[in-house]
This record gives structure tokens, C-alpha cells and sequence, in this order.
């Protein structure tokens, strides 16, 4: 696996890989991007908060089976080999997927629609526990030694670009349904949603086509017709204390971390700007939208690098400017667009009522939008619905207030460069993983081994982030930034044990 | 190093349970002050997935206690090795 002819097949296998990584993670994330849609369509209407909860519990559900399909298809893959597994897991993906964009709403087949979600949302989380160990495996088993990282850094892009296009595929298509903005987002809510869902079967049948053309894993290969493959991957994985601590070094000293700030650089920060800041739909995911696109690129950079100075010290200081600066970083996105510090032009400010009537009663829905500019050229609006009771008297316990900001060029390009530096931090714990983890196990049992760390680790440490986050500012709501304990802790206690238990780097003829 | 390696591993042996107890602890007062099915579902997940992550850490202690962290495979015919040595 060292000479150069070696590498020369090695793009197509990144390819075939990577294109067939991407799309299940698109296909895993725009059911994430579209929470809140999704919460309207297959859930009770009677309770908003309840629906958006199930929803987000179901997203929960998602990455907490991740780990469960990390064993099942980890398991398969060193038993058959990595080739049909990680075929059979993009075919599950983009099956449950389209099937999710295929589901009738909660108004036309009732309780059946979020049981049918749930249980395809469960079939995802499986398919995506099994996709990331298979290709990372098959690219690093491929890829000559001391260029490991470079090669695997390209699956590890794939993340991160998976939401890039689930972003860019949702801001399309909210857009192009009408000539009218109102209206287009009016279709997308309703119907549109369902596109970004069905369109991934067209990529993921291009995807198998490719996937099938390829070889079986060359170290695997040699290993199969030698007989030597694992009998029982599990037993062998977690049932012998030498490959076991390493599972468990490689969980708490590495994924852990870099699972929680991952997930805090990418989808907690748009969250924030969109939730706390109240920063605008479109802007909020844009802004996550550029600065990935400027980010990305790191992924190689710093994978390369690992390949010259060793995997853990890029990692262990990714770790470290994170927990350092998270505090400075996010109580900078909110100044930005805290309104209190901003001077209000009150000749714009504007009021509008619209009354519309309740059916049979004599009351009527009652919103009140309040539009109020300001000298730096952000804008606010807030919209609050309540009724209006014919009884004198009678008002509406909690009237429901929603506030949109839109904030200026300057403040845009400032927020995009925070978020840019989370996703640097991303990049440095993220793009050496791959390698560093392929290079902790043997071949025989390598996928198992691999994929179940990988998977506790951004799955539940990483995938929970969000949602631990935003109940802690519901527990402490004085706090705007009180989210942030759960990767500050989490990240700092990972970044003690890889400094002090990780060895810098393994010898890199990982080829057993 | 060895001996911090070592010694950490009591810190990491104590802190499993206290994560536990503290999960615990949040849990029931969060279900105590908003009843219903949704906090108990999230609260319930949580337990559920952090409980078995937080035995692993005891044992990543215990391992460290032991002193199974002062040599790491540096090459990969130490790999080898894992077969040969059941739990």
C-alpha cells in the first residue's frame, strides 16, 4: 500500500465514498433543518411547544440509535466485508427518506403519520450508525500510510457539506415555489417541504450505481482470502480488555469532545442566532452557510497536517480554544444583535392591527405587528397574537410573541465570521478522526471497533448538544449563554484525558 | 506520566457515579416542576443513554487504576495482540 501506483485508483474510491457519505447526511439533516415544519405536519396542532418537543425528541432518536447501528452494520461490515455494508446502509437512508417526503400529515391519516415518522427517523439513525465507519474504513484501508489523514479527510468534508446542502436545498425551494415570497413560503410550509425529502432518492440511486462499480477493501480482502477475518467482531471488539480500553480511550479522550464541539460550532450556533439572537430565518442559515463554505477546506488542512505532526495535539488544542472562547464568541453573536444596544429612529416606528373575526363568537384573533428600525439598519419586527374579547374586561392570558430581526451588512459579515471560527474549531477536532481512530484497531474488527466510539460520541455527547443546551436555558432563563456549560464541561474533561492517555501518533503501517 | 495516568484513573472512577447521582438529582426535580410526559420522555432518554456511558467511564478508570494505560500499541503488530488476551 505505499508505492504510487497505489494511489492512483484512490480518487475514485474517495469519490465513490464520500458522494454516498454526503447524501446520507443530507438526508439525515434536513429532517433536523425542518423541525419546526415537520412538528406542524405529523404532530397535534393543539399544543405547539408539544409538537416541536416530539419532534425534536424524535431528532434525539435519531442520533441516540446511531450507536445501535454502529454495532448491527459494524459487525456486518467485518463479517462481509465493508463494500455491501456500507451499500446496504445508503440504501436504507435514502429509502426511509423518501419515504418520510411520501407520508400523508396528521390531518389525513391521524396518529399513524408520527408513528410512521418516528419509525423512519429510528431507520435513518441506524443506516447513518453503519455509513461513516464503512466509508471512513474503506478510504483509510486504501489510502498509502503516511497520507492517511489527507485521503480520509475528504469523508470527513462530507459532514459538514451534507449540511451545507440540506441548507442550500431548503433556502431554494422555500423560494422558488411562487413569485411572491409570502406565498412561496406559504407552499413550502405546506406542501413543499416534501422536495428536499424526495429528491434524495435521485442521488442516492447515482450513488449505488457508483458504490456497486467498486472493489472490496484491499486489507480486507487479503485478510478474507486468508481466512483470517473475525469470527465474532462484538466479542472480539468489546469482550477483550486491550481492544475494550481503547474503545473506551478512544470515546473519552477524543469523540466525546469532538462530538460536542462540533455540534456546537455547526448546529447550536445556528440555533442561537435564530433562537436567543432572533436573528431571520433566511439570515440565520446563511450566515452557517458561509461560513462553512469558508471553512471546509480546513477539514484537509488540518487532516493533512496531522499526517506531518501527529494526530492528537491538532485535536487536543481544537478542544482547547473551544472551551476557552465559547463564553467570548456567543456573548458576541448576541451583542450583535441586541436590540438595547442599538439607538431606535422613532419617526419609522409602525403599528399595525388586523382583527380577524372567530367564527359563531363575537371575539376575534388579534395581531398586532410592531416594526421598528434602527440608525445601524437592523430592523425588528415582533408579532403578537392574542384575542380580543368582546367581554370588557377579558384578556388573553399569554399572548403569543414572535420577534424577527434583520440585521445590517456589517453585523451579517460579523456573525459569519464567528460562526467561522466555531467551524475552525470543528475542523481540528473533526478532520485528523477518521485516521487517528483506523489507526487504534486491527483490521479484522476495525468497523465495529471504530464506529461504536464514533457514534456515542457525536451521536449522543455531540447529537444531544443542541437540545441539553436549550433546556438549560429554559432551567436558568436569565442566562442567554447558560447553554454552553454542557460542551464547555464535556469538552474540557475529554481534552484533560486525550492530553494525558493519547499517544501522538501510531506507528503508521496500520496495514494488520 | 504513568503515575498521573494512574492516579486520574480514581478521579475518573468517582466521577461516574457523581455524574450519575447529579443526572438523577436533575432529573427528578425537572419531572417534580413540570410534570407530564414530555419531561418524563426526556428526562427518561437521558438516563437511559448517559447511565451505560457513565459505567464505561468507571471502567476507564479502573483500566487507568490498573495501569493499562502506561504502554499504547505504537505499531501495528501490537494490533495483533488484542486476539490473545480475552477479558
Amino acid at each position: 500500500m505505499n508505492n504510487n501506483n497505489d494511489t492512483k485508483g484512490i480518487w475514485k474510491v474517495i469519490g465513490a465514498s464520500s458522494l454516498g457519505t454526503l447524501i446520507e447526511w443530507y438526508d439525515f439533516y434536513i429532517f433536523g433543518s425542518l423541525a419546526v415544519v415537520i412538528a406542524n405536519q405529523f404532530f397535534p396542532k393543539t399544543n405547539p411547544t408539544a409538537a416541536l418537543l416530539s419532534t425534536l425528541a424524535t431528532f434525539a432518536a435519531g442520533f441516540i440509535v446511531r450507536p445501535f447501528g454502529a454495532l448491527v452494520f459494524g459487525r456486518l461490515g467485518d463479517l462481509v466485508g465493508r463494500k455491501y455494508t456500507f451499500l446496504l446502509t445508503l440504501v436504507l437512508m435514502g429509502g426511509s427518506t423518501f419515504a418520510i417526503g411520501c407520508i400523508p400529515n396528521y390531518d389525513s391519516i391521524g396518529f399513524l403519520a408520527p408513528i410512521l415518522v418516528l419509525v423512519l427517523r429510528l431507520i435513518q439513525g441506524l443506516a447513518l450508525g453503519g455509513e461513516y465507519g464503512g466509508a471512513a474504513t474503506y478510504v483509510a484501508e486504501h489510502s498509502p500510510a503516511h497520507r492517511r489523514g489527507y485521503f480520509t479527510s475528504w469523508i470527513q468534508t462530507t459532514a459538514t457539506l451534507g449540511l451545507f446542502i440540506s441548507l442550500g436545498v431548503i433556502l431554494l425551494t422555500r423560494h422558488m415555489l411562487d413569485a411572491d415570497p409570502a406565498k412561496s413560503i406559504a407552499k413550502f410550509n405546506d406542501w413543499g417541504w416534501r422536495i428536499p425529502f424526495l429528491i434524495s432518492i435521485l442521488l442516492v440511486i447515482v450513488s449505488i450505481y457508483i458504490r456497486l462499480k467498486m472493489a472490496e477493501s484491499p486489507l480486507y480482502a487479503k485478510l478474507k482470502s486468508e481466512g483470517k477475518t473475525s469470527v465474532n467482531p462484538l466479542k472480539e471488539s468489546f469482550g477483550h480488555k486491550a481492544n475494550l480500553k481503547m474503545v473506551l480511550l478512544a470515546l473519552f479522550g477524543a469523540t466525546m469532545g469532538q462530538g460536542v464541539v462540533w455540534y456546537t460550532g455547526q448546529f447550536y450556533a445556528q440555533s442561537f442566532i435564530e433562537n436567543v439572537c432572533k436573528v431571520e430565518f433566511d439570515q440565520s442559515r446563511t450566515i452557517l452557510i458561509w461560513a462553512i463554505l469558508f471553512a471546509t477546506p480546513f477539514f484537509v488542512v488540518f487532516a493533512s497536517l496531522s499526517d506531518k505532526i501527529g494526530r492528537k495535539w491538532i485535536m487536543i488544542f481544537g478542544m482547547l480554544f473551544a472551551v476557552v472562547s465559547y463564553n467570548y464568541l456567543f456573548t458576541n453573536l448576541y451583542t450583535i444583535a441586541d436590540e438595547k444596544t442599538k439607538t431606535e429612529i422613532a419617526e419609522k416606528h409602525e403599528v399595525k392591527t388586523i382583527l380577524t373575526p372567530i367564527a359563531s363568537t363575537s371575539d376575534s384573533v388579534r395581531k398586532t405587528v410592531t416594526k421598528t428600525f434602527y440608525t445601524d439598519g437592523m430592523s425588528m419586527v415582533q408579532t403578537k397574537t392574542d384575542t380580543a374579547y368582546f367581554t370588557p374586561g377579558k384578556m388573553t392570558k399569554k399572548p403569543v410573541v414572535t420577534t424577527s430581526k434583520t440585521i445590517n451588512s456589517s453585523d451579517y459579515w460579523k456573525m459569519v465570521g464567528i460562526v467561522f471560527i466555531l467551524i475552525l474549531y470543528v475542523t481540528m477536532v473533526y478532520g485528523p478522526i477518521a485516521a487517528f481512530l483506523v489507526e487504534l484497531f486491527p483490521t479484522k474488527i476495525r468497523y465495529t471497533s471504530m464506529s461504536l466510539p464514533y457514534h456515542i460520541g457525536n451521536g449522543v455527547f455531540g447529537g444531544l448538544t443542541p437540545f441539553i443546551a436549550t433546556l438549560l436555558t429554559t432551567i436558568y432563563v436569565d442566562n442567554k449563554i447558560v447553554g454552553l456549560m454542557y460542551p464547555i464541561i464535556i469538552g474540557t474533561l475529554c481534552m484533560v484525558i486525550g492530553a494525558i492517555y493519547i499517544n501522538n501518533r501510531i506507528d503508521p503501517e496500520v496495514d494488520r | 506520566m504513568n503515575a498521573i495516568k494512574k492516579y486520574a484513573g480514581l478521579l475518573w472512577i468517582i466521577l461516574g457515579p457523581l455524574g450519575i447521582h447529579y443526572l438523577l438529582q436533575t432529573a427528578s426535580s425537572e419531572i417534580a416542576k413540570k410534570p407530564g410526559i414530555d419531561t418524563q420522555i426526556q428526562w427518561g432518554v437521558f438516563i437511559v443513554v448517559f447511565y451505560p456511558i457513565a459505567i464505561g467511564f468507571i471502567l476507564f478508570g479502573l483500566y487507568a487504576l490498573e495501569g493499562n494505560y502506561d504502554h499504547l500499541p505504537e505499531a501495528s503488530t501490537e494490533l495483533d495482540d488484542y486476539d490473545a488476551k480475552p477479558l
